[in-house]
């Protein structure tokens, strides 16, 4: 059976509002995006709907105590709570570089979660900033 | 054994420390009280900062004996304590022709007082003092010695200065009870334990009507909370030089519009009823009474340049005025009763407290000589409390200075109100300590500008940490009961 | 680190507008650029902003926060920009000195070629939307509260109100049930969403996390810590609606209520603001009223994306660069004259090497003492002696005048400064 549903395109801030005909999890027709970005969103959404996820985890003798970490690519809505309740568990120790990975293949989704900033050690930033 | 003292003094409030500071001069053991984490908790805390010149209480009232020797004291006072103090003088503006004999009832009411100073301006001579004045102002009373302070400055420097005397003050500690031998008290009962003493002055503004109960002392008597509300402005936007009262009504002074000595300009309160002891919620019809109030003295008001509200609570009594033919009954009670012995009482010390203060402090002392106290003074008294540095009133070249002897100084916290670490971490380890976020911005002044701390809150709430050497997590912003921060991030479901 | 006493360009603030009009100053040749910032370390709120959504217009890519601040910071740092952390500036002139301090090399003064202003903006605090009620503790800003969960790694509650839909407060919403806490509601007094669209699909829809539109905070109650919130609708005209009021309990409030231009600084700085934007009028070169005083970013006006920040960030530290550059070669024209040996001052105090290529320049000049003997009136640079000329006596009463002519071009172009001593022959 057809159906029309009404999706809000994340894929930048504009914030397209896609009118999506499906047939259980196919996609028809996308109509309202400004870009093919949204045809890809919508396909997406439909079929296996995705986000990217930004997040911290404990650091060990850093500047901070934590250090932020995002997933590398959007992964399954379905396994947020969970990526989330693995990102706890970590504990890393400074330095920590840019990009450094925190997990590899989260949860088997085949997505790294990697760390958004170096995180320097609590005493190599003081020394950094008497300099 | 029982820790015991010649005087305990309950309520750190302005006139408690006062008493505290006064009876310091003398060789006697004194403890103060205070249920708060701080001093200067109560109405001390929140008023119009205004040193009265003394022309509005009733004739014959203790308010105006108090009001009228309190007033000169405050000049020796603020240079012996270091508090900001201004005599700016003061004006009752009257708007419109039908409120002008209002001021010459205050005139005749001020000289019956003996206020000095005192003087009728014309229309013309009103505008041209203050330029933002409604210009349907009809004439106003002028009184010279009318002043302007920082209430908290004052209240911790007489408390400050009573501690450097050899006053202990305990904070947190909240009175429950009395110990009685007969009909003498021998002390008294906290949830710190038990104190001994020969005296107990009863100075707990709010809750002096249940303390004095507790005495068997005037069943009668009753507190009730007149709450205040209050705007402050950015001082960036508008500033106000003047004092300005209204024509008072049967409710009180009046919605005013006054200066900070910080120098953001303030309007309030207006004058409300409450039941509850402690409800300082403002109200959104408060808050448009008050607005429309100080509109009609200054019109240029404008609402984006609000930067604060708060609520005030004025301990409003029933004691009946002791002068004979005077039928009033919301005077001060300043007494030591004669039902039991030990006991000073205060009571219904509600505006012009502030001003009154140091003049109540002194009747105490009379009072209590009077019984046949024989208060000796001590030879090393000290009258005199420093100020410590305040980064923002400094010139450039003091700064520098300052900085080189700590680098502490140098590390700017709250930028709105240039407050530095340095400031900080002193006021943390004062004589009286202030151990919270609000004892912080009550001495410093840090986090009270157009931010409202939204910028300084994580920083200070780190230095109070290290500095006392407890987590963030125990940081509070008034004491128990209200810390700011309730779980490391990472620790959900702990 | 040893301060310069002038800089051709220095920056207030090291968010995204500062970081970015610091690159491109030393870009346009600026030599000494100086960037001041009060935080510990570079990148101003991007720092807390761990969410990913930075960078998509000008870097074509989604980056989080911090990645797109970092990679500013790497190129300030191999630029040779130089940088004052922990430092708060205290003043500036309209003779762009500045005044600042910190805690390693004390109270400074600084003087720039050019400014440009970063400093950013401020949230709208609870006493300028007015919400009456108590003074408990747990009201905080949305930033405030991010700065927290994020970057000082502690949690101000776990059951949480937050008023208004701007972009912080949605994230914010996000942020907290990422970290285990309950969001209760997001109210919005206007008719519509006053942040992005995309952040209500992944902040708020995702989550199932209520937003009320034309609702608002009526009274906070709680005396020591927020206890609950009362929610109400408000009508057209923004009157709560009777009847409509509901208790929500919590122990949070967050406040989304929108952003000011922070402009304390330009104020003293003599910068005028626009009433409207909060932010100073400026020319499409981003200067200020104030000459050689730029403003870029979110202190001009609030944006939506930090992407048009790092390009006002650009054009007004390019165009600052330019305006100390030309100062600076004004001033490097200019020769200072130092009244030496019993010369009491010379008019002028300096003069301008391009104008004796054409020009005469008469150089007028009183004693201090008399001498009542022939004597020499010379000009000198360092050893080399430009020019001088004789007198019968000099007396303190009677102006002494000696004219540098075309010839001497040759020697005053060369000199860093010139002194004139007066001495018996």
């Amino acid at each position: 059976m057809e159906e029309l549903k009404k999706l809000i395109c994340i894929s930048c801030p504009q914030g397209c509002t896609l009118e999506v005909t499906v047939e259980g999890k196919t996609v028809l027709k996308v109509d309202g995006e400004s870009c093919k970005q949204g045809i890809e969103y919508a396909e997406q959404e439909i079929t296996d709907p995705r986000r990217m996820i930004a997040s911290t985890v404990q650091v060990k003798n850093g500047y901070h105590p934590l250090v932020p970490v995002y997933t590398k690519m959007p992964i399954p809505k379905n396994t947020i709570k969970n990526v989330l309740k693995e990102l706890r568990k970590v504990e890393l120790t400074a330095p920590v570089a840019l990009g450094t990975v925190v997990i590899k293949n989260v949860l088997g989704t085949g997505i790294d979660v990697i760390t958004s900033r170096d995180m320097p050690t609590r005493t190599a930033e003081q020394d950094h900033f008497l300099k | 054994m029982l820790e015991k003292y010649d005087f305990i003094i309950i309520g750190g409030g302005v006139v408690g420390s006062m008493i505290a500071r006064w009876l310091s001069r003398y060789e006697a053991s004194v403890l103060l009280i205070e249920k708060e984490a701080d001093i200067c908790m109560g109405a001390s805390s929140a008023n119009t900062a205004i040193v009265h010149a003394g022309y509005d209480p009733l004739p014959g009232s203790l308010k105006a004996r108090m009001n009228i020797v309190g007033n000169p004291m405050w000049d020796q006072l603020s240079g012996e304590l270091s508090f900001p103090f201004e005599r700016r003088g003061d004006y009752v503006v009257a708007v419109g022709e039908e409120e002008l004999p209002g001021l010459d009832t205050l005139m005749e009411q001020g000289k019956v007082n003996g206020v000095p100073g005192m003087k009728m301006l014309s229309k013309a001579e009103v505008l041209a003092r203050e330029k933002n004045i409604n210009p349907d102002v009809s004439g106003a009373l002028w009184a010279s010695t009318g002043g302007i302070c920082d209430p908290f400055a004052v209240t911790i420097a007489a408390a400050e200065n009573a501690v450097m005397n050899g006053v202990k003050v305990l904070l947190n500690t909240s009175f429950e009870d009395f110990i009685m031998e007969g009909t003498r008290i021998v002390g008294i009962k906290t949830n710190r334990g038990d104190f001994g003493c020969r005296w107990v002055i009863n100075s707990a503004g709010m809750y002096s009507d249940e303390i004095m109960h507790k005495a068997g002392i005037r069943p009668e008597f009753v507190i009730k909370p007149r709450r205040g509300e209050y705007f402050v402005f950015d001082r960036a936007d508008l500033t106000i030089d003047n004092v300005l009262f209204p024509v008072p009504s049967l409710k009180g002074k009046g919605i005013l519009v006054t200066t900070t000595l910080h120098g953001n300009t303030i309007i309030g309160p207006n004058s409300v009823f409450g039941e509850e002891k402690e409800d300082r919620s403002t109200t959104h019809e408060g808050l448009e009474e008050i607005w429309q109030g100080a509109k009609n003295l200054v019109p240029c008001l404008n609402q984006k340049h609000i930067i604060a509200m708060f609520v005030g609570l004025r301990p409003y009594g029933n004691g009946p005025c002791k002068s004979p033919g005077i039928d009033y009954q919301h005077d001060y009670i300043i007494e030591i009763p004669t039902e039991v012995q030990g006991f000073v009482n205060l009571g219904g010390i509600e505006s012009p407290g502030l001003t009154s203060s140091p003049a109540i402090a002194q009747e105490v002392v009379d009072l209590l000589k009077d019984a046949g106290e024989k208060l000796k003074e001590k030879k090393e008294w000290d009258p005199v409390r420093r100020a410590r540095p305040r980064f923002r009133d400094m010139s450039h070249k003091e700064r520098k200075l300052l900085i080189e002897k700590d680098p502490r100084y140098g590390r700017v916290i709250c930028r709105c109100e240039n407050v530095t670490e340095g400031e900080i971490a002193a006021e943390i380890h004062a004589p009286i300590p202030a151990t919270t976020y609000d004892a912080l911005k009550r001495r410093t002044w840090l986090g009270t500008g157009r931010c409202q701390g939204g910028f300084d809150m994580p920083r200070v709430v780190k230095i109070i940490a290290d500095e006392l050497g407890v987590s963030p997590l125990e940081v509070t912003k008034k004491g128990q009961g209200s810390n700011f921060l309730l779980r490391p991030t990472k620790q959900v479901g702990a | 680190m040893v301060l310069k006493n002038i800089y051709d360009v220095v920056v207030i603030g090291s968010g995204p507008g500062g970081l970015a009009a610091a690159v491109a100053a030393k870009k346009e040749g600026a030599e000494d650029v100086l960037v001041i910032e009060r935080d510990m370390e570079l990148g101003g709120i991007l720092i807390q902003c761990i969410h990913n959504g930075f960078g998509v217009e000008i870097f074509k890519e989604d980056l989080p926060g911090p990645s797109y601040a970092q990679r500013f910071i790497k190129e300030v740092f191999s630029l040779g920009v130089e940088i004052l952390l922990d430092t708060m500036v205290l003043d500036i002139t309209p003779q762009r000195k500045i005044y600042a301090s910190n805690k390693r090399l004390g109270f400074v003064e600084i003087e720039a070629r050019s400014i440009v202003l970063a400093m950013g903006c401020r949230e709208r605090s609870r006493p300028q939307i007015r919400i009456p009620g108590t003074r408990p503790v747990g009201v905080y800003t949305a930033g405030t509260a991010q700065r927290w969960v994020n970057v000082e790694g502690y949690m101000p509650g776990n059951r949480v109100v937050i008023l208004g839909s701007g972009d912080i407060g949605m994230i914010m919403a996000r942020r907290l049930t990422f970290e285990g806490a309950k969001v209760e509601r997001v109210l919005e007094v206007m008719p519509y969403l006053t942040g992005l669209t995309r952040n209500y699909v992944q902040c708020l829809l995702d989550f199932d996390i209520q937003l009320q539109l034309r609702h608002t905070v009526k009274r906070v109650l709680g005396n020591n810590c927020v206890e609950a919130v009362e929610a109400v609708q408000v009508d057209e005209k923004w009157n709560p609606v009777p009847g409509s009021e509901e208790i929500i309990p919590c122990d949070t409030l967050l406040l989304s209520v929108g952003l000011i231009p922070e402009n304390e600084l330009s104020r003293k700085a003599g910068v005028k603001l626009d009433p409207i934007t909060s932010g100073p009028y400026v020319d499409d070169n981003f200067q200020t009223n104030v000459p050689g005083i730029f403003a870029a970013g979110n202190v001009v006006h609030v944006y939506d994306l930090v992407d048009w920040v790092t390009e006002a960030g650009f054009q007004a530290g390019k165009c600052a660069a330019k305006y100390a550059i030309v100062t600076h070669r004004k001033e490097s024209n200019y020769v200072p004259l130092i009244a030496g040996d019993n010369v009491r001052y010379i008019v002028p105090q300096k003069l301008d090497k391009r104008n004796l290529e054409e020009n005469e320049i008469r150089l007028q000049m009183r004693v201090t003492q008399p001498i009542e003997q022939p004597v020499w009136i010379e000009v000198h640079d360092k050893e080399n002696l430009v020019a001088r000329k004789a007198e019968r006596y000099v007396r303190p009463g009677e102006m002494v005048t000696v004219v540098l002519k075309q010839k001497n071009y040759k020697d005053v172009e060369k000199a860093e400064n010139l002194t004139i001593n007066i001495a018996p022959r």
